[in-house]
């Protein structure tokens, strides 16, 4: 009898309505409306490259030794330098990263000793050509500008 | 090849490499007379990476990231097992505090796989709705990952001699928030799966491997445990410190699909338990041992196994004395328990081999490198 009575009143079919509509509480959507709303990555993600500059005068912290380089699992770093005679430093001239080849496993931030070198959250990387990929000295201090939507 | 010794009712069907439920680009030749399996074929290699030459040009530390690359779906459990090698090669123990944060983030990555291998093969054998429900609670493990070393999938978490990030602010309440959270949704999964009439239907007796088969062809993980055989390289060779902590290990008894399928559930709660008791006891201290920069490992080899999601994983490293190493082996779970697809399929429907496949739990980046 209550079986018949159950199949009549449809409580499967709210049964299961409910458990739908339980899950309609708008902190249960995980969906981004990703180029309107962007993600907040972590601290620490590893995104695109960034060289950092000293704020105080607007020169590169990078003092040329090369680590980043030799770090690199990939050999996409290049780094070029001239010998100041007045300092008896070397000055950076070219700094050249690809970031088409790059994984971002993070080694050449952890190999800088003046933590010039830096992943930071932007992720944005794309490019319409393979040569806007290879980042120049210029590129990697200003760090990567993406269009932003509005909603 | 299987078109030599087909009989005349017989036909060869290609499955994969771009079927969708070979989860990646393996390529199986099907033997069928109507919808019944004869035999199978698989092909395999068309990820081949050449990870393990990769490895002969590149120094220890170097290398690390790579091994993330093998299996994407448990990128941390590779990277245990490779810098433990590295350890074991080098003479080198890691720190009380890092072996903790270690285990602590190989287990959440145990979790992550097996959802993901709960939801896509649910998704094979027909129900849909697992995959979103575990997907969303994969997301809050990769969640963790990311806060902790900025990557979700390809971690690169760990380095030779310890850890590279200290623990963030934080993290042991997010982990303890997490698996409070995340038990009664294994619940939920039980609920929708376990008595669910297709469900059960589609898996009891399906793809037997007894316990005999499974030494023979060397199958490990949830496969070798749902025959019965209570062997876990966690209990069997304790790694890491995993003798500290209390934890069962969860054995089937009838070999079969749906067992996997229960040894794997009972999996993740034993993970959510070791977790439980890591994340209260991570000791103070340093997270990096000492290690030289330029890695230069006494002539000598080592192999460690670990047990990664899919089973065991092992590393084999050679060193010759210089910076990189001479040779460096893989021993890939997915690969060799992929060899007993045959036997399991032989004398099954078409339909079965996706649900046979989808309980090997195997990556494809692992099985070609």
């Amino acid at each position: 009898m209550i079986p018949l009575l159950k199949k009549i009143f449809l409580v499967d079919l709210f049964q299961g309505l409910w458990v739908t509509f339980r899950n309609q509480h708008p902190k249960h959507i995980y969906t981004e409306q990703y180029p309107i709303q962007r993600p907040k990555v972590a601290e620490r993600y590893r995104g695109a490259p960034r060289l950092n500059i000293n704020p105080d005068n607007g020169e590169t912290l990078c003092i040329s030794c090369d680590l980043c380089a030799k770090a690199c699992p990939e050999n996409l770093i290049v780094v070029t330098s001239v010998r100041n005679e007045q300092t008896k430093r070397k000055d950076l001239t070219t700094f050249t990263y690809d970031t088409s080849r790059c994984m971002f496993c993070g080694l050449c931030e952890d190999a800088c000793p003046v933590d010039a070198l830096e992943l930071t959250q932007d992720f944005e990387l794309a490019s319409y050509t393979r040569e806007g990929l290879i980042w120049d000295r210029q590129m990697l201090e200003e760090g990567p500008k993406p269009t932003q939507y509005k909603a | 090849m299987a078109q030599t010794f087909l009989d005349s009712n017989e036909l060869v069907l290609n499955m994969g490499p771009q079927h969708p439920s070979t989860h990646g680009v393996l390529r199986v030749i099907l033997k069928l007379d109507g919808e019944r399996v004869n035999g199978t074929e698989c092909v395999v290699g068309y990820l081949h990476r050449g990870v393990e030459k990769i490895a002969e040009n590149r120094t220890y530390q170097m290398f690390a990231p790579y091994v993330d690359r093998m299996d994407y779906v448990a990128s941390i459990s590779n990277g245990l097992g490779y810098v433990l090698a590295v350890e074991k090669l080098i003479n080198v123990e890691t720190t009380p505090r890092a072996q903790v944060v270690r285990v602590i983030l190989t287990e959440l990555n145990r979790i992550a796989s097996h959802l993901l291998w709960l939801g896509t093969h649910a998704l094979d054998v027909g129900a849909i709705t697992p995959l979103f429900y575990t997907l969303r609670e994969r997301e809050e493990i990769l969640k963790i990952f990311e806060n902790y070393c900025g990557a979700r999938l390809t971690t690169h978490a760990f380095r030779i001699g310890g850890l590279q990030y200290e623990l963030y602010e934080g993290f042991e309440r997010e982990v303890i928030a997490f698996c409070d959270w995340f038990m009664p949704k294994v619940a939920e999964y039980e609920e929708l799966l376990t008595n669910n009439r297709i469900w059960r239907d589609r898996l009891v007796g399906v793809g037997i491997l007894n316990a005999a088969d499974c030494k023979r062809y060397g199958v490990t993980g949830p496969v070798l445990r749902a025959a019965g055989v209570k062997w876990d390289i966690r209990k069997a060779l304790p790694y890491s410190g995993y003798e500290k902590y209390e934890f069962d290990i969860p054995v089937g008894t009838n070999a079969d699909t749906y067992d996997r399928y229960l040894v794997r559930m009972e999996e993740m709660r034993q993970s959510i338990r070791i977790v439980r008791q890591a994340v209260g006891a991570i000791p103070e201290g340093p997270i990096m041992a000492k290690v030289p920069k330029v890695l230069k490992p006494p002539v000598g080899e080592a192999y460690v196994s670990i047990e990664a999601p899919k089973g065991e994983l092992g590393y084999f490293i050679v060193s010759d004395g210089s910076i990189n190493p001479y040779r460096l082996r893989v021993r890939p779970p997915s690969l060799i328990n992929l060899q007993a697809l045959d036997q399991m399929v032989k004398g099954a429907l078409v339909a079965d081999v996706v649900a046979i496949i989808g309980t090997l739990d195997i990556v494809l980046g692992e099985i070609d490198r």
